[in-house]
């Protein structure tokens, strides 16, 4: 890589929950479409189409503006065989990357920790939100958590500045690493002198930031005008990772589903429009991806938990289009009522790992996986 | 000696078994003792209340609203873990809640979540079976889980699967087909008025079972054949062994110490499979009875000795520090801010973030988390405007405690009876030796030493341990 090309960056967007495949990709000239969905079905008129099969969901307008630029690759068929249907395992697995065992490390995490091995900066990798998904989580490796840009920092209560200069100073000496002190509070004293390093260096970001984009009311805006802004202030993040929901329509699927497609839209679009407002934007790669699918027919007012899905990449540097097979929807091809997965989605991981960030793939997701060549 | 340490293990009797203790609680519990204060814990004598639910409607009528923000169901809550004199049974509740989770997210009404948090309370540490019949009736959770969206001919399964896999019997002892068998015993039970959301608003549900909604056929389940409705697959769900083991182990990793995460449980051994085995034998024999277990457990060697084994969850955390620092003994006006807190911390109530409930342990913690633990708690430990506070510096005062050492373990113990490490220690001493001894003579800066010496513990990677 030559000094003037940026380091790539993603940003990983979570739709927690399952989102249902079959109601966001919809092969809108398939007549088994409409057969297996008489309560949460999309209107023919209302579907966007794409191509002469498959449209868009009525919502998803702005990412369709994106894929018509030839910025939005879609990843059909995603998934993994034999899907337990449990949210709690399934997503496990999409954030472990083991299917067939527990996993207690985090595909993104180990991509931090390949990224920044020496961890020269605690902000390599954040989650803004409450909390970190598992995908994050590997021992050792600092991730922050930002649940809100504006409110971060170390016993910001003690007001007097030379009493809290003390007692900041007593706090790094308090969990500065020690020999012996066992595996959780190892895991604490590393995390605390992270998140003091990380509130220090990106109390500058919010500083910086001024843009005339104007992002629409919504949680997943928020975080995403959060991202836009450490990712202008230049703080050397590559991994920005952040979640929507919930996504799980077991009922009322006709009122909730358009909301969160709407909200995830429109977010994206004024999160790229901002970078791009400010003259950058081209080392970013947003990847969407969802725990499951649904079944395809649905329950009467919902659909319940399925298997495979679609995942989305979205970038100046990804190149648009389909890619893969839409599992079939015909009876005797369904497994347990659900589509069946094609693609292995660790092949997506992977993909972006080597084609995007350049490197090996295979320790962070744990084997060789077919790519899509979207990157 | 032997009375502080008596203190200590009752310290420790009530961070688990309730939300802490302040100074006047610890000392009527222990002129009773550690059994009788078990006993009361699992008996609770019916003067003693479960919160001033009265004063809380006098003051902020809103805390009953089915909608609102902050939520008003948090800070409802909140205020019963600070003032409730049935701390075991809060407890409890609370308990049920992690392996029960249902969220106001989808449910969005307080009022239904109260509801469910009030059946929490009167059969939470009455009998399992009991208990899983109320879970299974009770409106929250038929909506949150969509058993009103199971018929006869649509089976939802949502319900079915999740009553084997998180409830009862863990992943792995059953087939896809006894949860489609175990949802189709539950079609029919349902809530009513099934008024839509909109434009009708929120509304008070009631269960209701609908026979000619009720799938009556023949059910193969877990190897039974019958015409099983849903009580009958209930009977069978509790009798199996994989159950008591499973809610057993939810004890242990929720009271003693922490355990692997939940989806290892098929994997990993426990962390202590003697003290299971006693657990799954005391509730098996008692035929399924949770007073049974928690009086076996409370009582333990295994338990009195896992001090400050496990990582206080947000809401312990939270309740304990304004119970320290005598807050909320009334419901002043800022209590609606309170209920947030524990959600920053990563654990929104009435909120999981699924129906799988929180991680627990080391997972509650990451940069974010810890950063709002210690900001919260050295906030207010260190405000010495604060009622529990000021006691604790006019103790101080009066026992002369006076060099930095004195300073210290006072501190310490007005913390919890907090043990640190040696490393710790020197730290906080070296700290403390800079300032010199204390100065009773003014007022002023010797409280906000006090405070600041509480705050720092506070800080301490000790003190995230309960």
């Amino acid at each position: 890589m030559t000094s003037t090309k940026k380091d790539p960056v993603i940003v990983v967007l979570q739709l927690t929950g399952g989102n249902d495949y079959f109601n966001t990709v919809i092969p809108y000239n398939d007549p088994l479409y409409y057969d297996n969905r008489p309560a949460v079905q999309y209107r023919q008129e209302d579907i966007i189409k794409v191509d002469d099969q498959l449209g868009f969901m009525p919502t998803m307008g702005p990412i369709k503006n994106l894929y018509d630029q030839g910025k939005v690759a879609v990843l059909h068929g995603i998934g993994y065989a034999d899907s337990p249907r449990s949210h709690f395992r399934s997503m496990d697995i999409w954030h472990t990357c083991e299917p067939d065992k527990v996993g207690t490390e985090g595909w993104a995490g180990r991509l931090a920790r390949e990224l920044d091995p020496n961890k020269e900066n605690v902000l390599s990798a954040i989650n803004f939100g409450h909390g970190l998904p598992r995908a994050l989580v590997v021992p050792g490796v600092p991730v922050a958590a930002i649940a809100d840009l504006e409110t971060y920092g170390v016993l910001t209560g003690i007001s007097d500045d030379q009493q809290r200069m003390k007692a900041l100073d007593l706090f790094a000496r308090m969990y500065s690493p020690a020999v012996g002190s066992g595996m959780v509070t190892d895991y604490l004293r590393s995390t605390g002198m992270e998140a003091m390093t990380g509130a220090d260096i990106v109390k500058v970001a919010p500083e910086m930031y001024s843009s005339s984009v104007e992002y629409p009311n919504s949680p997943i805006a928020a975080h995403l005008k959060d991202i836009a802004q450490v990712y202008l202030a230049d703080l050397g993040t590559r991994i920005f990772y952040t979640q929507h929901g919930s996504f799980d329509t077991h009922a009322g699927e006709a009122g909730a589903h358009p909301t969160l497609w709407k909200d995830v839209s429109e977010g994206i679009s004024a999160f790229f429009e901002d970078l791009h407002a400010h003259g950058t934007g081209e080392n970013v790669v947003m990847y969407l991806f969802t725990e499951f699918g649904r079944r395809v027919h649905d329950n009467g007012s919902g659909t319940d938990h399925g298997a495979a899905g679609a995942a989305f990449a979205i970038g100046d540097a990804v190149k648009g289009g389909m890619y893969g097979q839409y599992p079939s929807a015909k009876a005797e091809d369904l497994e347990q009522g659900d589509l069946v997965p094609n693609y292995d989605f660790r092949g997506g991981y992977t993909t972006i790992i080597e084609d995007w960030f350049g490197l090996d793939a295979k320790p962070i997701v744990n084997g060789s996986f077919e790519k899509h060549s979207f990157l | 000696m032997s009375n502080k340490e008596d203190v200590a293990l009752l310290a420790h009797l009530m961070r688990r078994a309730g939300f802490g203790a302040t100074k006047e609680e610890l000392a009527r519990y222990t002129e009773m003792g550690y059994e009788a204060t078990v006993d009361e814990l699992i008996d609770p004598p019916e003067d003693r209340q479960s919160g001033k639910t009265a004063m809380l409607l006098r003051y902020l009528p809103g805390c009953l609203l089915p909608g609102g923000t902050p939520t008003p169901g948090q800070y409802n809550w909140m205020y019963h873990m600070i003032t409730t004199q049935r701390p075991l049974e809060e407890k409890v509740a609370l308990f049920w809640h992690h392996v029960f989770a249902t969220g106001n997210a989808k449910v969005d009404n307080c009022d239904q979540m109260l509801e469910q948090l009030t059946m929490f309370r009167k059969y939470g540490m009455g009998n399992y079976r009991e208990m899983l019949v109320q879970l299974s009736k009770n409106p929250a959770m038929i909506f949150w889980l969509d058993n009103n969206e199971n018929h006869r001919d649509a089976v939802n399964e949502n319900w079915g699967r999740e009553l084997l896999e998180l409830f009862s019997m863990g992943v792995s002892n059953y087939t896809e087909v006894d949860v489609r068998e175990a949802s189709r015993a539950f079609t029919g039970w349902t809530i009513m008025p099934k008024l839509p959301r909109q434009p009708f608003g929120r509304f008070p549900w009631r269960y209701e079972y609908l026979g000619e909604d009720h799938d009556d056929g023949e059910k193969t389940f877990l190897g039974y054949t019958g015409n099983f409705n849903g009580e009958d697959i209930i009977d069978i769900i509790v009798k199996e062994p994989a159950t008591a083991r499973f809610i057993c182990r939810h004890l242990y990793n929720f009271f003693v110490a922490d355990e692997v995460q939940v989806p290892a449980w098929t994997i990993e051994p426990a962390r202590d499979e003697e003290a299971l085995d006693m657990m799954v034998t005391a509730f098996e024999e008692s035929g399924y009875e949770m007073k049974a277990v928690l009086r076996l457990m409370l009582n333990s060697d295994f338990f009195k000795n896992a001090r400050f084994a496990k990582i206080k969850s947000p809401a312990e955390v939270v309740a304990s520090t304004l119970k320290l620092v005598g807050a909320y003994k009334t419901p002043e006006p800022t209590l609606p801010s309170i209920g947030s807190e524990p959600g920053y911390m990563g654990q929104a109530l009435l909120d999981p973030p699924s129906v799988e409930g929180w991680y627990t342990g080391s997972e509650w913690i990451n940069s974010g988390s810890l950063l709002a633990r210690i900001n919260f708690v050295a906030d207010r430990v260190a405000n010495t405007s604060f009622p529990g506070v000021r006691s604790i510096i006019g103790d101080m005062k009066a026992a002369g405690v006076t060099s930095p050492e004195e300073l210290l373990e006072a501190s310490l113990e007005h913390m919890g009876f907090l043990e640190i490490g040696d490393e710790t220690r020197q730290q906080l001493l070296d700290h403390a030796k800079a300032e010199g001894n204390m100065d009773w003579s003014n007022e002023e800066a010797s409280g906000t030493r006090v405070g600041e010496m509480l705050a720092l513990v506070g800080a301490t990677t000790e003190y995230q341990f309960g």
